[in-house]
């Protein structure tokens, strides 16, 4: 019954689920294989952990409405009752079995999800989490992009999964992206991995689940999985070096001058800083810091200009540049597509 | 006797109340002063989580800043963990284990000062960063690192100042105290029995205090060792948690569970004593299977040291590590079934009277199988990889400490209020506080859970919209204004029922343990004679000198 209301509620309606009541991070719609496995074995165990509750509860409820003190009570004792082997035997045993039932289902799942091997064309992906915000690196494909992860779908008849290498920069972070598969946490030397396989296109948001500092909360996570075609594309796309426009070369001599490149970098300028996001394709993106906002050129202006204004306590300072110099820089941001 | 005693009660001047609490070391006083230090926390944590429900009730929201609230909820967390739930329960085992076994104090009284004045130093110093933590050069701000302080993040790179020291310091302080209080308690319960009190006769909340300081010695150590290696990381160059010189932020997480885990068993076990205590005297019938519940405390306490790492699913340990944490975790069910199985046995067959106390102890039943019920869910590991770090995980663990042990303690309060002041406290209000809070708790707390499921991760201080969250977050902070009101009332209980409340008399409850046996409030020395008995019901026996439990035990 459980299953039926949930399966109900959840998965035909808001399979893209992104304004569905039940919002675009429900674990119970699940994507890709692990949050699949995940889905079955919670289904399964609802039902089992449904039915205890209405028989204790129901045993309860029954046991304080029938023995209360009635009103003409004669306030005698009832009868003194001290206990019963047979019945501790009974409710010892029973919960034994039940215990023992979830734990092998359970093994089971922990082992299939845990213990995958990788067939032949799957995608690796190297994930450094940051204060706060995330980097990809496609060690198959030579480049590094940042806050936004795109993998391709995974057909069932050939399975190409994306296996993500699990690393951090400072301190613990963990990889929420419910509708693909469970979380994983980041940690520094402690190199973690996890999959996902996901069976249909779209957008899948996630965040940053693991306590990391004040901007936690904005530590969003976008996962677009592409179809094969589209994510060749935008691997080729990510693999040039940034474009050189001369319309913004006063911006892009501001971005040395000022410092940008101290953190950021831009392949096929001298910019190679690493602790910041690449942005040699910034503007391939849909949101900055993390998911933060959406890219548009006035927001970019306003985070370059102040960037605790929408996510107070990011690493990036606000720098020290005129109106006219945040003009050229965010001119220079602009032609990084 | 008793109207003699609270006459005297009333007569003592200000001053020489202070002196009384500061140099006293009898048990009912420092009993008391661990419930007053535990009711100002109490009352602190609650400002501080209404703050971050006003903060979550809507998307986006400004009320407070991502650093404020930080410190909210590592100040919440941290605050009812070591100075609201363990002092009040230190605080009633202090009063009544002597009471209940027919000592005339606890086995070492002067530690047991020591222990307490520990604790509460550690409390006020946790509440001194506000105005310290920040050095001199600022204003001062409280710790920010979550109250189970994950490395690296308590590392000076990330958490420079002076903040997470008061942090550490605190937890070290109140470590000590609780050390002191665990020995204490042993000592005691094994010793200080009055003539005739074998183990097997000994009262269950006894018992759950005997296996709770077994508890607190296992586990309160790890954390101290915890705390002492931070301290050395940060100021002599330990690097124990230091991952570029090739220590282990792992490590953290394994000595701060293995105390955080069965901490939580220390803070219930307790209060499954006083569900022991009231259960049974409001359904007018003796325990039942009471050595089936003194072994699945003691097994609890047992199975609960080999369970931590369950907080630990989703930080990569290998499959069959992981399998062996979902398989100790699940075995906790068996014990806590049986729990309440002979709970809803007693309650069988019994004629039950809806007391306050006894309203409390049935909402702690129902509560506590759901409680019980969502725990699992989280042991089942692959399930928890999504509800770990959630508002599901929140949301369960509020319902264990909020709606199992809160509520117990709620029942306790009514329970022996009247023991120790001499008067009762107001059924009416009672009530009222009972239904109010009652609604409060499951209309924030039952609706907690969805966010959970629908990918609300914990510690968020806002969240976008369209995420599907908001309005269980609305619900939430609308229940968290009813769950103030209930305190509101109970404390305005406490106070008028302390001056005009009926008075009580030895036994109002028709109750059978020894405590009911002395004056309402007990004199210095508890008991004029001490006291001998023959079975777990002394009282029963005296009012029942022809069917005593004696002849069946």
């Amino acid at each position: 019954m459980v299953a039926a209301l949930l399966s109900w509620a959840t998965l035909p309606t808001f399979a893209d689920a992104r304004d569905g009541f039940f919002g675009p991070t429900n674990i119970f719609a699940p994507d890709s294989t692990p949050a699949h496995s995940i889905f079955r074995l919670s289904i399964f165990e609802l039902e089992v952990e449904g039915a205890i509750f209405v028989v204790v509860f129901s045993l309860l409820a029954y046991a304080i409405t029938k023995f209360r003190q009635r009103k003409n009570d004669d306030d005698s004792e009832p009868p003194q009752v001290y206990g019963s082997n047979q019945m501790e035997l009974a409710w010892t045993v029973l919960p034994v079995l039940i215990v023992v039932v979830l734990f092998l289902t359970t093994a089971q799942v922990i082992h299939r999800v845990q213990d995958a091997r990788r067939p032949p064309g799957t995608i690796e992906v190297t994930v450094v989490a940051h204060q706060f915000w995330w980097e990809f690196r496609y060690p198959q494909y030579g480049f590094v992009a940042s806050n936004e992860l795109h993998v391709p779908l995974s057909a069932p008849q050939l399975p190409t999964p994306t296996f993500l290498a699990l690393q951090s920069a400072d301190v613990d972070h963990s990889f929420w992206v419910p509708r693909l598969a469970g979380k994983t946490d980041l940690i520094p030397n402690h190199p973690n991995t996890m999959w996902i396989d996901p069976q249909e296109t779209g957008l899948f948001l996630g965040q940053c689940s693991q306590y990391c500092g004040v901007q936690h909360a904005k530590m969003l996570q976008r996962v677009y999985v592409q179809s094969r075609e589209e994510f060749n594309k935008w691997v080729h796309a990510q693999q040039q070096p940034a474009a050189s426009d001369p319309a913004v070369a006063s911006g892009s001599a501001l971005f040395i001058t000022k410092a940008c490149f101290a953190c950021h970098t831009v392949r096929g300028t001298i910019a190679a800083g690493i602790v910041g996001p690449d942005l040699t394709h910034l503007m391939s993106r849909d949101t900055i810091g993390s998911g933060a906002v959406p890219l548009t050129p006035e927001n970019l202006r306003q985070w370059v200009h102040n960037p605790a204004s929408f996510k107070p306590g990011s690493l990036m300072p606000a720098p020290d540049i005129t109106e006219q110099e945040l003009d050229q820089i965010t001119a220079y941001l602009l032609t990084l597509r | 006797m008793a109207s003699e005693s609270i006459a005297l009660r009333v007569h003592k001047s200000p001053l020489h109340v202070v002196y009384e609490c500061v140099a006293t070391a009898d048990h009912k006083k420092i009993g008391l002063m661990y419930i007053v230090y535990a009711l100002l926390f109490l009352v602190v944590m609650g400002i501080e989580a209404i703050l971050m429900r006003i903060q979550l009730s809507h998307a986006n929201a400004t009320f407070l800043s991502p650093e404020v609230f930080n410190r909210l909820f590592t100040l919440h967390g941290t605050t009812g963990v070591f100075f609201v739930a363990m002092p009040i329960l230190f605080g009633f085992g202090n009063y009544l284990v002597p009471l209940m076994i027919g000592a005339r104090d606890m086995a070492f009284p002067r530690l047991n000062a020591f222990s307490f004045w520990m604790t509460a130093f550690g409390g006020f110093f946790l509440y001194a960063s506000f105005f310290a933590g920040g050095g001199l050069s600022q204003a001062g701000s409280a710790p920010d690192v979550g109250w189970f302080a994950y490395a690296p993040l308590t590392s000076p790179t990330f958490s420079p100042g002076h903040s997470t020291d008061y942090w550490t310091l605190s937890l070290l302080l109140a470590g000590v105290g609780s050390i002191g209080a665990a020995v204490n308690f042993i000592a005691t319960i094994l010793c200080m029995r009055c003539p005739g009190m074998t183990l097997s006769r000994m009262p269950l909340l006894a018992w759950m205090n005997l296996v709770m300081g077994g508890l607190i010695l296992v586990t309160i150590s790890p954390l101290t060792a915890a705390q002492l290696m931070l301290m050395a990381d940060r100021y002599i160059g330990g690097h124990f948690f230091d991952t570029a010189a090739g220590g282990s932020v792992v490590m953290w997480m394994h000595f701060f569970w293995i105390f955080g885990h069965p901490e939580v068993y220390v803070l219930i076990i307790p209060c499954f004593g006083f569900v022991s205590e009231i259960v049974p005297v409001f359904s007018r019938k003796a325990m039942f299977g009471y050595p089936a519940m003194v072994a699945a405390s003691v097994s609890i306490g047992f199975v609960s040291l080999g369970v931590w790492a369950h907080h630990m699913f989703t930080v990569g340990m290998p499959s069959y590590g992981n399998a062996f944490f979902v398989l100790t975790t699940m075995v906790v069910a068996v014990p806590t079934g049986i729990k309440i199985f002979n709970w809803l046995a007693t309650i069988w067959g019994g004629k039950i009277r809806f007391a306050t106390p006894m309203l409390f102890c049935i909402g702690f039943l129902f509560q506590f199988l759901i409680a019980g019920l969502t725990g699992i869910m989280l042991a089942t590991a692959p399930f928890d990889w999504q509800l770990s770090a959630s508002y599901f995980v929140v949301a369960h663990f509020h319902y264990v400490i909020v709606g199992g042990i809160l509520f117990t303690i709620f029942a306790g309060f009514y329970y022996w209020y009247p023991k120790i002041t001499g008067r009762m406290l107001n059924e009416t209000l009672g009530k009222w506080h009972f239904w109010i809070f009652l609604i409060g708790f499951h209309l924030t707390f039952d609706f907690m859970h969805i966010p959970g499921l629908l990918g609300m991760p914990r510690r968020v201080y806002t969240y976008e919209a369209g995420r599907g969250w908001e309005t269980w977050n609305m619900i939430s902070s609308i229940g968290a204004i009813f769950q103030a009101a209930g305190i509101l009332i109970f404390v305005y209980n406490m106070i008028v029922s302390y001056f005009h409340g009926a008075l009580a008399g030895n036994d109002p409850w028709d109750a059978w343990t020894l405590e009911w046996a002395t004056t309402s409030p007990p004199p210095d020395y508890n008991f004029a004679g001490v006291p001998a008995v023959r079975s777990r019901r002394p009282l029963w026996d005296i009012k029942h000198p022809d069917d005593p439990d004696w002849k069946y035990e």
